[in-house]
């Protein structure tokens, strides 16, 4: 455990905590977006450059924004005080917490019994040319799910023509 | 360093060529014809009172510059400024590049929202819908030299790109694909750096300044660098892209040293981006996203396309003849489709005259 790790994992528990007890709910995305940054370089520092940029590109540069519109445009404008915690608090850290003791017990019986082979650095070139040849059939699924929404997306935005109402 | 004095010598000219645009002097008064003026800017912006509105989100109104100077910066980090003249040789540059830019989103939005003003917070929702848009089109005018150079890393870019035909350089942009490709990561640039003609989010004869309403003196002052430093780190971009990086144009002048020829394409595209601003006029919220999403997307798209036609046809002139046609008409026909729709006219106005 280097000294970067613990810095960017502190950086990353303070972002994800400060987004759930901070009152201000765009205070909560931005410190969330903290969150995301840390998440990506941890993955870099774990020299994944691919989805640790992919994770900055995608989650700070549109899940942030799209989370910052969605309370903009359901919330009335300025600071809103709600109360920290919710009225149903003790069943939701019931669930947290057994759902952490079953990953921490999954993870600690796991790791003497599996040793995987040290793994040589994945350069983006290969995951490219893993998407290209051996996931192509998945990447272009993909694609045309993407393509369905985006139509989706239009159709509902498209102004309601006079006829139909 | 060597970019933000860039930035001041650019703000001179820029005010300068702008002035002769307009047919007036520019700034003249401050030094040997006027040139000491951003010095003279610099020390006013240092000594300028920071106001900070009483309603303001004090910590994010004071962290927005910072980070937005910061993400600014980011991105030179994997720009060959000249042979062996790069911060980190990246593996997925590119890509980095990229992310680098979209964190300037998240920054734009926390100054106009921090500031607690109706004109910033539109400018912001402006500013972010505009980036959004443009940076689909920026990606993807981007794609086709990463098919082409088969490595998403700048310096590996630039190599690809190496050597000479005669006296003529291997520059992508000198492709039919290259070209279209060049143009349309232009115009997506111009937008994405705020520029005018795309320079909606400030406008400042609807919305006074738009997300920066707020803020003076030194703060500002990092808003207006941010945007320069944005406008000349995708500007580099394109140069490494599509314009051969530190490469020198013909095959004899390679004995003049490589960064230079970088730093003078870079000043050709900035006055390229100072005459764009000097001559068109703004565009409408929604000619902005028309011509983002019905012209640029389907042109970017098919462009891609067209690499892949180049790629795969043998070398020799119906390779160039096919994939001119394939970029032309289909140009020609969507900008005559989306003409049609609208009844252009001479305008007659009531007041103005």
């Amino acid at each position: 455990m280097t000294v970067s790790f613990l810095i960017l994992a502190a950086l990353t528990i303070a972002g994800t905590a400060a987004a759930m007890s901070l009152r201000n709910l765009i205070h909560c995305v931005l410190t969330l977006t903290l969150g995301f940054v840390g998440l990506a370089m941890l993955y870099l520092q774990l020299g994944a450059q691919f989805v640790g940029f992919t994770q900055i590109l995608v989650y700070v540069g549109a899940v942030a924004i799209l989370a910052v519109f969605a309370i903009m445009m359901t919330q009335s404008v300025g600071p809103h005080v709600q109360p920290a915690l919710s009225s149903f608090w003790v069943p939701g850290s019931v669930v947290a917490s057994a759902v952490f003791a079953v990953l921490a017990w999954a993870i600690c019986s796991g790791a003497t019994s599996v040793r995987t082979p040290p793994q040589h650095d994945v350069s983006v070139n290969q995951i490219g040319d893993a998407l290209m040849h051996k996931f192509a059939l998945p990447l272009e699924i993909m694609g045309l799910l993407l393509t369905a929404a985006l139509i989706g997306a239009v159709i509902l935005a498209m102004p309601e023509k006079k006829g139909e109402q | 360093m060597v970019f933000a004095s860039l930035f001041a010598v650019t703000t001179i000219l820029e005010r300068k060529g702008l002035g002769r645009f307009q047919n007036r002097y520019g700034p003249n008064r401050v030094g040997p014809y006027g040139l000491l003026q951003p010095l003279a800017d610099g020390l006013k912006s240092l000594t300028k009172e920071d106001i900070v509105p009483r309603s303001a989100d004090k910590v994010v109104h004071l962290l927005a510059p910072l980070i937005l100077v910061t993400a600014a910066f980011l991105g030179y980090a994997v720009l060959p400024i000249g042979r062996n003249m790069v911060a980190v040789n990246l593996d997925a540059g590119v890509l980095y590049f990229f992310a680098a830019g979209s964190i300037v989103e998240v920054s734009i939005f926390m100054a106009g929202w921090s500031s607690a003003n109706k004109y910033s917070l539109l400018g912001a929702m402006r500013a972010i819908a505009q980036m959004i848009s443009y940076e689909v089109p920026l990606i993807l005018s981007a794609i086709v030299v990463i098919m082409a150079a088969g490595s998403l890393s700048t310096v590996t870019i630039v190599e690809q790109q190496a050597g000479y035909t005669g006296i003529f350089p291997h520059w992508y942009v000198f492709t039919p694909w290259g070209f279209a490709g060049f143009v349309l990561f232009m115009i997506a640039a111009t937008a994405e750096s705020n520029r005018s003609p795309f320079d909606l989010p400030e406008g400042e004869s609807e919305i006074i300044a738009g997300y920066y309403i707020e803020y003076s003196g030194f703060k500002f002052a990092l808003f207006f660098l941010g945007e320069y430093l944005g406008m000349f780190a995708t500007s580099g971009l394109a140069i490494t892209l599509f314009l051969g990086g530190w490469a020198a144009p013909f095959s004899f002048l390679t004995w003049i040293p490589s960064y230079l020829w970088f730093f003078l394409k870079l000043l050709t595209l900035i006055a390229a981006f100072i005459w764009a601003r000097g001559t068109f006029p703004r565009l409408r919220m929604d000619q902005l996203m028309g011509l983002a999403w019905k012209f640029m997307l389907p042109m970017t798209l098919l462009n891609i396309f067209t690499a892949g036609v180049w790629h795969f046809m043998p070398t020799g002139i119906s390779r160039w003849l096919v994939c001119t046609f394939l970029i032309v008409a289909p140009w020609m026909l969507l900008s005559r489709g989306l003409k049609q729709r609208k009844k252009l006219q001479v305008r007659t106005y009531r007041f103005a005259e």
